[in-house]
């Protein structure tokens, strides 16, 4: 049995598929057909939900922290616990007959009426609660490279988005609005208290008549939802061929395109234990199931470097639900933080009821989609070295499109200088895109190694790529194409670490124009300006 | 740069030339605007899901269903034999089948209907059809399709004059080609369908699609039925750019043979993957040129030649590959002219209508002809497109319409100026000299597109307006609302002509059942000729009303106005509301057809000569990017747009058209790829593989603004059509990657660069004019002063009378 919120009303399900995600539920089961299904795969934003989590806050405080999450990819186990909001929450008066009145909206919903943010209307309501996100979690505008984060993987197909932005700067021009949910909140604490004591939720699935036709009479699925790491391991070690999910970011996409029907998943995302970010005396220890929303902050402040790369994985429904473990399980060729962790020689801590072990991230893959990982085992941890001194660290990725793509190449590249910083001292390069596995460059890695600091030896040593990989051509690019990427991004790397040139990336002198006039919509007189640009920069 | 006057709107005007919002904006925000997957569903609605073809090319020897039959809720397996009445769907010209039966010609080709109590047990036992087949070579690439002469459609050429003879004559002479990417047209709401007994021995259908009349008939033919037997609605769609204008049909018509056969609800409705797969888009094209000009770039003599990649069938292609042809000059005038066009046969979906219609792929040769002139000649890229704009004198086009308006001249130079065309011209060669790894570049382009749908029978529209006793008028018309704004258009038009607040005009859906016959939503006409009829029907009401106010009041007619929701006369006013109540009382119908039928257009295809079109639309862009010379990456970081639509009905509603049109421009130039595998199969056959652009591609700096002018033509309160015009103001940003790209050469050669300009395509092109400067450096090293003053270049190759190109 799991316990949730959906707007005002408490939910209790006794049972329901497993591969139920919240969107078929909400569209299919409940009526609530505000969140549209634009593509089921998380990649256009149109089924956008605010997932509410409660939560201590800096100051200790018990509150409810909301993030938008593409609701294909939650499944309606990972919901326990939480509060979804659609956007049929957002406006007081609903009748289902008589339209609202511009007064009546939310100022999210006003603010897109009122710049002509809609067209066809149907990305419109992930659109609504992305930004409704932003509003929530920022009491004035942020900015346009914010509200382009933000809203990075909402796809709309008819206005240019022009329209859009200017909603998420006006939607603060309005009287500010708070939760119109908030006085649902006590009774609803206590619905999700009911069930805290929960040692683990199995939820059973008779026959549902979503998806469970095809199997004999008495056949159950399960979806375990451990709320420890003790739990979860214990678990894993009954199931051994469970499948595990953490923000299912990519296993609900099997779930929905090859309709994959597992018996048993066991979902780590509510284990406390890999929820927490630590910070110790030498490294970062980041819970396998910690979304990154929540710890990019802090590995940043160590790696500034990598803020690009991580504000670029995805979009930001997906950095809000995707974990680490996750995408390092999932061991895709060309997920973005396993070259960034190899590059940083990561490491990561497996755990089975036999005892925990550490493994370098570059060991733990050994094959295409295959690691290490034994079949009673779970990866708890993932733990990221302290900055050494006098390292240099550079981070690439190169995709068709800049937000919510997968790398055609990525390319991350740490050196250590000697004390003088005349000398690369060591190495350590790490490419995703490039072959069956993240791997690391080791022919690149002894060009540098000895060289001395300055941008020739990064060029001479890009010459060697072919050496260490034979990529494959694909959808994204051809084999060529990545080689000479690739060692063009050694150029670039020595020319910025080495050189003093204005401009070596593209819309990097753009920087963000936020004090730059706006036009409303009530000033079509003038033409309708925007000025807001991505910055391709590091920063 | 003047801008759209909103004050001009005062209440004299009405409801015309205001930035009201879509009509349906407060419902989307609010999520209650229903799609029809978002309608509730009948009791016992089932699910129907397509079985398609794991293969190419070849013939079905064997179909095995019975695992699909063995799960729980699978009701029936439908195959061709099911269908009582027409198998061929083909819109205009045959070809297109409903389901396959042993012959298929592209991957995933549809064979069998699954039919279950769910949508996931649908598609769950449609994967589990086993298939015995023999394959056949496929052809894939265009030009195998051109060297077999492999056509779905015969072929077709516009001519005037001798283009050989002018071209052979002229100073100077250069060719070349280039392949153009298609285009998935993405939209948010996918192919959908629900059909359902009517309880009246007929069919009632909702679907997603731009042309209900079509569908009507296509399943009136599928079952075997009169038109009279069907009945198809449709409220709104969650986007359709012309992938709804024929390839909604097949989801409707097998939802309706279903519902046919098991007398209940049927919904068929496809998942995003299926979507890309089994649906047509944008027509590839692969274009050749052979284009003769003076010293100055003045173009003498053009041989175009337009191959469109069809797909397996016509489907619309003959049209489409038409209007490629039409605007294959854009905004330029060839003295003379040889067009010819190739419709070729390829084993994929049958690709189809997309915003611009062809008329993108065909303006990119003359975009591409007047850079590579002015790259042959040294010369400014604006100065030989100004030089080769239609004027008085040089108007003629290689149809033989001629073009009346010439605005551009005068909006080309509100944009140089405004824009500070040269000046930034000059700015980014400085910055391009000292940066080594991005390079900026800069392109103005125009756009001339033709308005009206060139096959003529389909400029005509009808509307139903009624007002009722209390003064509410309910307005139906046959165009749909897409989200362009149609609704929104045509209900300011009525509210007008009634002198009375939008508010007052109900908006509803689009019935086979109201209005009769009608065209598709296409060809950006749906204002024109569906705001024409809504407001015959309006003045048709309105003249009873009036003859009826001038005998009950005794005034002279000339007295009476219908304005600010009041009319008034010689001898008082009374509300419109009022008036409406007493016409009822008096026995004054209030309920009115219109019907429109644009005139002045014929055009004879025998002779290729005629006046294919009412008037042109025309628009300019300056678009400013970056590129990565080390990655091939780009970016728009400035667009300025002057975009004409004669009188603005909605300076709002048109903004958003530009603007959209320009940023899905942009992603068809540049992001978006469609890439088959050496299968056949679509490999970018999802939004994690085909990229749209996405928020943070609008360009970084984005300035549109309305070019006041009235259309000469008596259209709609002298407006014009927008919808696809401005998709092409996109070619700026390809011919400015160019540019920049020509920059790493020093401006001495302008390589070749295919669409979509990908950052792979762009890195080849850089490579290509770096191998240029590398092997010419004595030019690498000159000013680009010099150079731009320069009469020669490398790449212009000297006359020679024997190099001829061979097209076929």
């Amino acid at each position: 049995m799991i316990r949730f919120l959906v707007n005002d009303t408490p939910i209790t399900l006794e049972e329901c598929a497993p591969s139920l995600t919240v969107l078929d539920w909400l569209r299919t089961k409940v009526g609530k057909t505000g969140t549209k299904e634009g593509c089921a795969t998380g990649d256009c934003g149109a089924c956008t939900v605010l997932v509410g989590q409660y939560v201590n806050n800096a100051s200790g405080e018990r509150v409810w922290q909301y993030q938008a999450i593409n609701s294909c990819l939650l499944l309606v186990g990972n919901a326990h616990g939480k509060h979804i909001v659609t956007v049929e929450a957002l406006t007081e008066q609903l009748s289902p007959l008589v339209e609202a009145t511009l007064d009546q909206l939310h100022p999210v919903q006003r603010a897109i009426v009122e710049c002509h943010g809609s067209q066809c209307g149907f990305c419109t309501p992930g659109v609504v609660m992305s930004l409704m996100a932003l509003y929530l979690n920022h009491e004035n505008y942020p900015g346009k490279q914010t509200v382009i984060h933000a809203l990075g993987g909402n796809l709309c197909r008819c206005t240019g988005y022009r329209p859009i932005l200017d909603a998420a700067e006006k939607m603060y021009q309005y009287p500010r609005v708070e939760r119109l949910w908030h006085s649902q909140m006590e009774q609803t604490e206590q619905h999700l208290n009911n069930s805290d004591s929960t040692p683990f939720l199995c939820t059973s699935l008779p026959d549902d008549s979503l998806a469970d036709k095809q199997l004999p009479e008495n056949q159950q699925r399960f979806f375990y939802l451990p709320q420890t790491a003790a739990e979860l391991i214990a678990l894993k070690n009954q199931y051994p061929e469970a499948q595990l999910v953490a923000g299912a970011t990519d296993y609900a996409i099997e779930l929905s395109q090859q309709l994959v029907q597992p018996q048993i998943l066991i979902s780590v995302s509510q284990a406390t234990e890999l929820s927490q970010l630590n910070i110790t005396e030498d490294a970062l220890e980041i819970g396998a199931a910690l979304p990154y929303r929540q710890f990019v902050d802090t590995f940043c402040q160590e790696y500034p470097e990598a803020k690009e790369l991580f504000e670029r994985l995805g979009s930001e429904q997906v950095r809000s639900a995707g974990t680490l473990g996750g995408s390092l399980g999932n061991a895709s060729p060309i997920g973005d933080p396993a070259p960034l962790l190899i590059a940083l020689n990561a490491t990561m801590e497996l755990e089975s009821s036999q005892g925990s072990r550490k493994i370098a991230v570059e060991d733990f893959f050994t094959g295409y989609r295959a690691t290490v990982l034994a079949p009673d085992e779970v990866i708890t941890k993932v733990i990221v070295p302290k900055r050494p001194a006098a390292m240099k660290l550079a981070c690439h990725k190169v995709s068709k499109r800049l937000e919510d793509d997968i790398s055609t190449v990525c390319l991350v590249l740490a050196v250590t200088l000697d004390a003088e910083h005349t000398q690369i001292n060591l190495a350590r390069c790490a490419m995703g895109g490039m072959a069956a596995v993240p791997a690391r460059a080791s022919h690149i890695e002894q060009a540098l190694i000895g060289q001395p600091y300055v941008a020739d030896s990064f060029t001479q040593a890009g010459a060697v790529v072919a050496q260490d990989f034979s990529p494959m051509s694909d959808v994204r690019a051809s084999s060529d194409y990545r080689l000479t990427v690739s060692q063009n991004l050694l150029t670039r790397i020595g020319i910025e670490f080495c050189q003093a040139i204005a401009v070596t990336q593209i819309a990097a002198n753009e920087a963000v124009l936020d004090s730059a006039p706006q036009s409303t919509s009530e000033t079509l007189s003038a033409p309708a300006k925007l000025t807001t640009r991505i910055s391709h920069a590091s920063l | 740069m003047r801008h759209f006057e909103t004050t001009q709107s005062d209440s004299k005007r009405g409801a015309i030339g205001q930035s009201k919002h879509h009509d349906s904006a407060i419902k989307q925000v609010c999520g209650s605007a229903n799609y029809i997957d978002d309608n509730p569903e009948p009791a016992g609605c089932l699910h129907a899901y397509p079985v398609t073809a794991p293969f190419t090319s070849g013939i079905i020897k064997g179909v095995d269903t019975s695992k699909a039959q063995a799960i729980a809720g699978v009701k029936r397996i439908f195959s061709a034999k099911d269908v009582p009445g027409k198998i061929d769907i083909g819109p205009i010209f045959a070809g297109d089948l409903l389901l396959a039966s042993d012959e298929i010609e592209f991957h995933h080709q549809p064979v069998l209907l699954v039919v279950a109590d769910s949508y996931e047990t649908a598609r769950r036992a449609a994967r589990l059809v086993e298939f015995d087949f023999q394959e056949q070579e496929a052809t894939t690439d265009i030009e195998t399709a051109i060297a077999d002469k492999n056509w779905v459609r015969p072929p077709h050429a516009l001519t005037r004059g001798d283009a050989q003879a002018a071209i052979a004559q002229a100073q100077h002479e250069i060719n070349g080609e280039m392949h153009i990417g298609g285009q998935e047209h993405f939209y948010l709401e996918g192919q959908v369908a629900m059909a359902q007994p009517n309880g009246d021995g007929g069919i009632f259908v909702q679907c997603s699609t731009q042309h209900p009349t079509e569908v009507q008939h296509l399943i009136a033919k599928v079952l075997a039925q009169p038109f009279h037997f069907v009945t198809v609605e449709m409220r709104r769609m969650g986007g359709a750019f012309g992938g709804k204008e024929t390839q909604a049909a097949p989801w409707a018509c097998l939802a309706a043979l279903a519902s046919y056969h098991l007398n209940c609800a049927v919904k068929l409705r496809l998942a995003r993957a299926d979507d890309f797969r089994l649906t047509g888009k944008r027509h590839p094209f692969f274009n050749r040129y052979k284009v003769g000009f003076d010293e100055q770039g003045v173009i003498a003599g053009a041989d175009i030649e337009v191959n469109g990649y069809c797909g397996y069938s016509p489907d619309l292609s003959d049209a489409i590959v038409d209007r490629a042809m039409f605007h294959a000059d854009n905004a330029y005038y060839y003295p003379a002219a040889k067009i010819s066009g190739h419709r070729c046969k390829v084993n994929t979906v049958s690709h189809t209508a997309f915003r611009g219609f062809g008329g993108p792929q065909g303006m990119m040769v003359a975009e591409q002809i007047v850079d590579d002139i002015a790259a042959a000649l040294g010369k400014d890229p604006l100065t030989v497109r100004k030089a080769n704009l239609y004027q008085q004198g040089r108007s003629t086009t290689p149809y033989h319409q001629e073009v009346e308006q010439h605005v551009l001249i005068d909006m080309i130079e509100q944009v140089e100026q405004q824009a500070d065309y040269w000046q930034r011209k000059a700015d980014i060669k400085a910055f391009n000299q000292t940066s080594p790894i991005i390079k900026k570049g800069l392109a103005l382009t125009p756009v001339k597109f033709g308005i009206s749908f060139t096959v003529q029978h389909l400029n005509q529209a009808g509307a139903l307006v009624n007002v009722y006793s209390d003064g509410s008028i309910h307005l139906n018309h046959g165009g749909t609302e897409m989200g362009q704004g149609l609704n929104t258009k045509v209900a300011q038009v009525v509210a007008h002509a009634f002198g009375v607040e939008l508010d007052k005009v109900g908006i509803t859906a689009t019935r086979t059942d109201k209005v009769p016959n009608t065209s598709p939503t296409a060809a950006s006409s749906g204002t024109d000729l569906n705001g024409m009829a809504a407001l015959n029907a309006a003045n048709t009401i309105k003249a009873r009303l009036t003859e009826f106010i001038a005998k009950h009041f005794s005034v002279e007619q000339a007295s009476i106005r219908f304005c600010d929701n009041t009319v008034y006369h010689d001898k008082g006013e009374l509300s419109f509301d009022e008036l409406a109540g007493l016409a009822y009382l008096n026995r004054i119908s209030l309920s009115s057809t219109g019907y429109y039928a644009t005139p002045k257009i014929h055009y004879d295809r025998e002779q290729a000569k005629g006046r294919p079109f009412f008037y042109y639309a025309h628009g300019v862009a300056l678009a400013e990017v970056e590129v990565d010379t080390l990655t091939g990456e780009n970016t728009v970081t400035r667009a300025d747009i002057l975009h004409d639509v004669g009188h603005s009905l909605n300076p709002a509603l048109d903004i958003g058209q530009i603007e959209g049109a320009f940023v899905q421009g942009m992603g068809w130039l540049t992001t978006e790829d469609l890439v088959w595998n050496k299968q056949g199969q679509l490999a970018s056959f999802n939004p994690a593989t085909y990229k749209i652009p996405a928020i943070g591609d609008t360009p970084a700096e984005f300035n549109v603004s309305l070019y006041q002018s009235a259309n000469p033509e008596a259209s709609v309160f002298r407006s014009k059509a927008v919808g696809e015009p401005p998709f092409m103001l996109a070619i700026s940003v390809w011919s400015a990657i160019r540019d920049a790209v020509s920059s790493v050469a020093n401006y001495q050669c302008k390589p070749r660069l295919d669409t979509p300009a990908t950052p792979e395509r762009v890195l080849a092109a850089v490579q290509a004019a770096q191998a240029f400067s590398q092997a010419d450096t004595s030019h690498s090293q000159a000013e680009p002063s010099q150079l731009n003053q320069s009469q020669h270049s490398q790449s212009l190759k000297a006359k020679k009378k024997d190099e001829e190109v061979t097209y076929e």
